[in-house]
Parts: C-alpha cells; sequence; structure tokens
C-alpha cells in the first residue's frame, strides 16, 4: 500500500511578523521542529507499511530549512522525501497550500492512502486535510483514533463530541488523524545520522508542480489578515480576600451566598 | 484557482443537528447572524440537513432565519463530508451567499474547510468574534500562544466562510412571533455514489451537561500539580454541583483528559461561576473563560494574570485553600 504523509515544520516558539502590504503572516523563529500530531501521522503510516508492506512518501512546503522535518520522517523510517520550496509558494493560506499539496501528490503518481495530522500546532486550522482531499477527489475520514485496512477496505474509528463513529470506505482515502492513535517511535541516533548523511530530499519548486502558478502562495490565497493587535484580558483587579485559609474560606463560602451560587 | 466573485445572495448558517435535536451553536450564530444582517442588509438563511428534521424549522425561524432550507433525506440520515458538501454547494453555486457560517464544532471543522475548497474560496476557522466592515465578513481569531488576535477577510472570493467557537456567542431569547420561509431541497444522491458509510456509533458522552453549558467551572492549572490534585478539584467541584475544567498544561502532562481543557485550542466557557486553582491567567486558556459572570482565583502567585480577571481572589497554596472551602462548604450543608 502506498502511502503519501503530509508533514509540518512548526515554529517551536515563535515571533510572528506581519506584512501590511500583503495581509499575510509569516512565522519565523530561531528554532523550528516538525509539528508534533505528526509523528502520530508518520508512525500511523509506518504500522500500515509493516502491516501491508507498500512505500512511504513524506512532503512538505517550507523553506529550505524545512528539509529538517523530512531527515526526521527518514530517519522514522519513510522511503521518500519531498520538499516543496519555492518564493512562488511564500505567504499561501490553508487553500493555496492545500491546492500546492495537491499538485504535488498527483505528480507522484502513485498512492492509496493519503495521511495527515488532524491540525498543526502552529495554525490549528484543521483546513488542510478536508481541503486537500477535495482537491484530490478523495473521501476524507477526519480525527482517527484507530486505521484498519482489509483488502481494498479502510475502516477508522473517526472520535467525535459524542464518543466515536466508524467509517468505512474503499481506498483510496485522505485520512486525518489524532494524537492518541498510537505512540509515535523513536528513531536510533544511527537513523537519524543515516537520514542526514546517505538519504537524498527532492526539492521540487513552483514549475514543477504546475507551469501555472496562480494557484499558489499570496496569489492563490483568498484569505488575508487585516491587522493582528495584541489583545490583553483585563477586567479589572479582584478584590484579595486575607487571611489564614479557615478564614478566607469561610468569607468565600459566605460571598457565594450572597451571590446565590451556593 | 479561478475567482469567484459574483455579489449579491444573503448570510447562511449551517444548522447541526442530532437526533433531531438542533445544536446550541447553530443557534447561537442564527443570533449572530441576524444581527450582521440589520448592519449590512441581506437575508438570513438557516439550511438544515438530515432525516426527518422538518420539525426544527420554526425554531430556526423564531432564532432569527427568515429562511429555512429543508434537505430531508435517509441518506442523510448521520452527517457524512460527501453528502453536506453535494447538497450545500450545489444550492450555494444557485444561490450564492455572500456569507456561510459553520459551528466550530467536529462537524463544522470537517465540512467548513471541504465546502471552502469546492467553492474555491477563503475560510477561517475557530473564530471568536465576527463584524462587518464596508461590506466585508471581518472574523477575528486567536493566535495560539499569544495575546494577540488577527481580522482576517476574504476580500475577493464568495462566499465568505466561517467557523465559529461553541460558546463565545450568546445564545439570543427565540421570538415565537417571527414568520419565515420554508422551502426544500430536492436531493438527488443515491446511497450507492456515496463513497463513505457510517458503519457504527460508539456513544461515549458522559450523563453531564457539556461543559460549555456548565453554571459553574472549577478549573486546574499547571499549580494543580498532579493527578491527585485534580481529585481534590473535583470534590470541590461536586459539592458546588460544578463542572471540572483544565488549562493547556495539565492536559498536556495528562493529569486530566483533552475534553476538560478550556481556551484558545479547547472548550470556551461562559458559567456563572468560574473558580480558577493554580491558574495562571495566559491568554490561551483566558481566552476560553472571559464570558464567566463571577470569577473567582486561587494562586499563591501575586502577580498572576488571573487576578487582573477575577472578582474575587485568594493568594495562598492551593492544597491549603482548597481543603478549607472543601470543609467549609461540608460544614455549611451539615456534612460534618
Amino acid at each position: 500500500m502506498d502511502i503519501i504523509v503530509c508533514i509540518k515544520q512548526v515554529p517551536d516558539s515563535y515571533d510572528i511578523s506581519w506584512d501590511k502590504n500583503t495581509g499575510s503572516l509569516s512565522r519565523q523563529s530561531a528554532s523550528a521542529m516538525l509539528n508534533p500530531i505528526d509523528k502520530n501521522t508518520l508512525e500511523a503510516a509506518i504500522t500500515l507499511r509493516e502491516e501491508h508492506g507498500g512505500f512511504i512518501t513524506a512532503i512538505t512546503m517550507g523553506p529550505d530549512q524545512a528539509e529538517d522535518v523530512l531527515r526526521e520522517a527518514l530517519g522514522m523510517g519513510i522511503d521518500k522525501a519531498i520538499l516543496l520550496s519555492d518564493k512562488v509558494f511564500a505567504g499561501a493560506d490553508t487553500l493555496a497550500t492545500s491546492y500546492a499539496l495537491s499538485c504535488a501528490i498527483k505528480k507522484t503518481h502513485r498512492f492509496d492512502m493519503v495521511i495527515c495530522g488532524k491540525e498543526s500546532y502552529d495554525g490549528v486550522t484543521g483546513h488542510v486535510g478536508p481541503q486537500l482531499a477535495e482537491f484530490l477527489d478523495l473521501p476524507q475520514l477526519t480525527n482517527s483514533t484507530e486505521i484498519s485496512v482489509k483488502k481494498n477496505k479502510v475502516l477508522v474509528k473517526q472520535k467525535t463530541e459524542d464518543g466515536y463513529r466508524l467509517l468505512e470506505a474503499n481506498l483510496p482515502v485522505l485520512i486525518t488523524v489524532e494524537k492518541n492513535i498510537n505512540q509515535p517511535r523513536i528513531p536510533s541516533m544511527e537513523d537519524i545520522m543515516d537520514a542526514y548523511r546517505e538519504k537524498i530530499i527532492d526539492i521540487w519548486r513552483g514549475e514543477d508542480l504546475n507551469s501555472n502558478t496562480e494557484g499558489f502562495g499570496l496569489n492563490g490565497s483568498p484569505t488575508k489578515s487585516k491587522s493582528v493587535y495584541v489583545k490583553k484580558l483585563v477586567r479589572g483587579s479582584a478584590e484579595i480576600l486575607k487571611g489564614e485559609p479557615d478564614v478566607t474560606a469561610r468569607r468565600l463560602v459566605e460571598i457565594f451566598k450572597e451571590k446565590g451560587l451556593f | 484557482m479561478p475567482e469567484n466573485t459574483e455579489k449579491l445572495g444573503g448570510l447562511w448558517v449551517i444548522i447541526e443537528q442530532r437526533h433531531g435535536k438542533v445544536v446550541r451553536v447553530s443557534l447561537e450564530l442564527l443570533g449572530e447572524a441576524r444581527a450582521l444582517s440589520d448592519k449590512a442588509p441581506s437575508d438570513v438563511t438557516a439550511f438544515l440537513i438530515g432525516e426527518d428534521v422538518a420539525e426544527i424549522a420554526e425554531e430556526l425561524i423564531w432564532q432569527g432565519a427568515d429562511r429555512v432550507i429543508i434537505a430531508e433525506h435517509a441518506i442523510c440520515k448521520y452527517y457524512r463530508t460527501e453528502v453536506y458538501t453535494d447538497i450545500i454547494c450545489t444550492q450555494a453555486m444557485k444561490d450564492k451567499p455572500e456569507i456561510i457560517l459553520f459551528g466550530a464544532t467536529c462537524m463544522g471543522r470537517d465540512l467548513a474547510p471541504r465546502v471552502s475548497a469546492r467553492l474555491k474560496t477563503g475560510c477561517t476557522s475557530d473564530c471568536t468574534k465576527l463584524a462587518i466592515d464596508s461590506g466585508h465578513l471581518v472574523a477575528t481569531k486567536p493566535f495560539f500562544g499569544h495575546d494577540l488576535m488577527t481580522d482576517i477577510v476574504c476580500p475577493v472570493n464568495r462566499p465568505q466562510i466561517a467557523t465559529i467557537r461553541p460558546g463565545v456567542l450568546e445564545l439570543t431569547n427565540p421570538d415565537r412571533s417571527r414568520k419565515g420561509e420554508i422551502l426544500s431541497y430536492d436531493i438527488r444522491l443515491r446511497e450507492d455514489d456515496i463513497k463513505v458509510k457510517v458503519a457504527g456509533i460508539i456513544n461515549e458522552r458522559s450523563k453531564n451537561l457539556p461543559l460549555e453549558q456548565a453554571e459553574k467551572v472549577v478549573v486546574g492549572g499547571m499549580g494543580v500539580g498532579s493527578k491527585e490534585g485534580f481529585e481534590m478539584l473535583k470534590e470541590l467541584a461536586d459539592l458546588l454541583g460544578a463542572e471540572l475544567g483544565a488549562t493547556n498544561l495539565p492536559v498536556d502532562e495528562g493529569w486530566i483528559s483533552e475534553e476538560f481543557k478550556i481556551g484558545q485550542t479547547g472548550k470556551t466557557i461562559r458559567p456563572k461561576l468560574y473558580i480558577g486553582c493554580g491558574v495562571s491567567g495566559a491568554i490561551q486558556h483566558s481566552a476560553g473563560m472571559i464570558g464567566s459572570e463571577f470569577i473567582v482565583a486561587i494562586n499563591k502567585d501575586p502577580n498572576a494574570d488571573i487576578f487582573k480577571l477575577a472578582d474575587y481572589g485568594i493568594l495562598g497554596d492551593i492544597n491549603e485553600v482548597i481543603p478549607a472551602i472543601v470543609k467549609e462548604i461540608q460544614r455549611q450543608k451539615g456534612l460534618v
């Protein structure tokens, strides 16, 4: 079973800079990491390959330094890594990101399943899975906590507000995973070194994906950030109850009574 | 991507119902849509999809809809992305709404981005505020991990799509004298064409009220220190008839499960009584509780931001203060 995994490099603590002219946000930081849930995404793919055989390709879009997360994925045991890196991808909102990823996935030709994390640590929109599924015309099975595949059929356990749903579909599908789907493996030092020394990362530019690059980056992004501002939530100042715990406790319970809260 | 800039059309709210009961956020959205349409005149349409759901339509009109479109069919018994996307987009291509709003629930977060990709337009998720400025929807959302908010617009493409977090908008009172139009959508999908089947439903919801609707909430932060610390909070919550909640870190530490998380990446609450125990008051959390009516904070750090949000504060170690409160309540209730 051939699987495409979409991963993302995210800042581990970041400064947001906002370009007033373009209305796009850039999140730069000195240190970046693999989006935490993507470890689970990669683990899910590797587990499926262990059960069913196949080939795993990881794709990420980002600046050149995003190569690091692909190296980490290679260290975990994926087969092929593709970095979408080009100025034309810059300033992409989720729609333009999903569109670029869909072009890359179509170019890889072979896949039975696409797996993404439920959402990224920095954006937290959860858009890319469903939008990518639409561009690839695949059924989407989101928020999965279990995946099983029998022949051509895939069954997932989907987390909902009320519990879970079991969803069934034929391959190919797009799946997004929840954090608790598995316990990601920790690659050995040797595997990580190999990933840096011996493995090759394919770098694809905008033109490699589509001769018309209009749909990428800022150009292809319908949403703009109009303003970014600090919002301190302040209501005033609390009246501090003073004294030993039993004194403050008694006073507090009295206040609850006055307010009809007890 | 082709641009889709035609104007006109109204303001849609996609109604979520489970077992024939409207999910609260859908009602909150209808009130908000009503308020927005008063500023920028447009009709409010409630889009209701399901099986045997027609009797809900009237409630949607009372809540603010001018028009209810009902798509009723056995194929819609359970929410499925493909079915709902097809129905909403088919009608949207015809009616060309300006704005489509979804609750930021599991369904809304699954459906809204898919609809936005099919209609080749923008989507803004997890908004905490909506406004209309020069004819555009301005969707405000907090930035994870920062005291930052951002206003997102979708200036050219239509419709403008947003998901709004449950609990951030106030529920308006139904106006039973309101009248509206009820239309039906003719479903042409066939079950054989639908790729995803719902093979089972496992209900694990507790009997408790959803946290978003609780009147009293006792919330633990990093200061709680352990799983056992949350048991102490639970005792206090039970005595007060309150629900338990938590900030991000205790959830990340595994002291309490995800469903209790309140804040930007968790739930939004607006209870009558909020008691924060060992909660610092960082924006990640406070964005989800600022609507609370009466706030009490217990923290040993006099500089904790939570004291700027609270009505009353107790400066002290929660391990001493909470047992004292528990004892006092037990004494008053005659339990000891």
